[in-house]
């Protein structure tokens, strides 16, 4: 018994390590909950234009994106320098839309499916020809619930822009 | 053989484990919400009808013209975006009722009762050619002319914003959306050629 004697009596006890595990549960489980995957991944250059009346997306599952900017780097020998339309994990014509747009409603359930929100993510210094053909295309496949994407920016900045 | 019995696991490996899960989730999250403009895009063409757009009062139309250069012009005059707001104000408003600005017709509307409300619509038209960012700007100035009126009438009526509102009473926020409905036309696209400042 000897043996186990004390050493050096009186000092700080160890930390007890026992609940790390919680705490390292509880901060995993915060994560898988805020966590949203990243949808797709872009191959389009977009930056957000700026404004000030916008709203958080609802229910994410019934937001679908459509993409608009110029091809990243190693795109552009390819598709050129002028802004194009990603759809999903390939870039498109307009002429994809259509389909594009029933086959996603497909996919939805039959009650979600006159939700569906079309969001356009678009390079702000892209020109309005191309999402003028886009609105048209959307319009003719009867997605009519549509959303700038923009991020917030308060008035003061929003006229210095 | 005879059995033993059963050996208890380790737990002590469970936190290095679930640090392993946790730096997955940290690398993967995007905590950026996305945020947007909502507009709801008028029904497809219908090939019966036609011109429906004609038959509007001239008085009753805002031209709202963004041309190539990415110039604004409202009913044909130059405009700077800072002034958009308080002009499509005073276009809804009509406090003077002022004959170029449009008709009001009474409507009946819940916790209201009957009210004029206008008749004006805003037709935002671009060139192909227009900057999508302008584009989107002077979009964000229309609606925040509404979404302003909007606020007030709320504020005066059951004292609190539009937004808030719609928080605790749906009914009584589509009410006010009633007197103020977001009317921006964007018409078929066109190619603007001359100047729109002109």
């Amino acid at each position: 018994m000897a043996k186990f004697a004390r050493k050096g009596k009186g000092g700080t006890p160890a930390i007890s390590t026992a609940s790390l595990p919680d705490i390292v549960f509880m901060l995993l489980f915060f994560f898988m909950t805020v966590t949203t995957m990243k949808e797709v991944d872009l191959k389009v250059i977009i930056k957000k234009p700026h404004a000030t009346e916008v709203k958080k997306l609802q229910n994410k599952s019934l937001v679908k994106y459509i993409n608009i900017g110029v091809p990243i780097a190693k795109y552009q020998s390819k598709f050129g320098k002028e802004p194009i339309i990603q759809l999903n994990d390939a870039f498109a014509n307009v002429s994809d839309i259509g389909p594009w747009v029933d086959a996603v409603r497909g996919d939805m359930d039959a009650e979600n499916r006159s939700k569906m929100t079309t969001a356009l993510r678009i390079d702000k210094n892209a020109r309005m020809g191309i999402v003028t053909d886009v609105k048209q295309e959307l319009r003719k496949a009867k997605a009519l619930k549509i959303t700038y994407i923009a991020d917030k920016i308060s008035k003061k900045d929003f006229f210095l822009k | 053989m005879a059995r033993r019995p059963l050996q208890e696991i380790n737990a002590g490996s469970m936190a290095d484990i679930a640090f392993l899960l946790l730096i997955f989730f940290l690398v993967t999250t995007t905590m950026s919400t996305n945020t947007g403009m909502q507009r709801k895009l008028p029904p497809p063409p219908d090939p019966k009808i036609k011109n429906d757009e004609a038959k509007v009062k001239e008085r009753n139309v805002m031209v709202v013209l963004i041309n190539k250069d990415n110039n604004i012009a409202i009913k044909g005059k130059p405009i700077q975006l800072k002034d958009i707001c308080a002009k499509t104000k005073l276009f809804f408003t009509n406090p003077n009722n002022d004959k170029n600005l449009p008709e009001k017709k009474i409507k009946d509307i819940p916790f209201f009762g009957k009210y004029p409300v206008s008749k004006g619509i805003i037709s935002l038209q671009t060139d192909r050619a227009t900057n999508y960012g302008k584009y989107l700007k002077v979009n964000n100035e229309l609606v925040r002319a509404i979404d302003e009126l909007r606020d007030t009438k709320a504020m005066q009526k059951f004292g609190m914003k539009f937004d808030e509102l719609g928080k605790v009473n749906k009914d009584e926020q589509k009410a006010v959306s009633q007197i103020y409905p977001l009317n921006i036309s964007e018409a078929e696209p066109r190619r603007i050629t001359a100047g729109a400042g002109k």
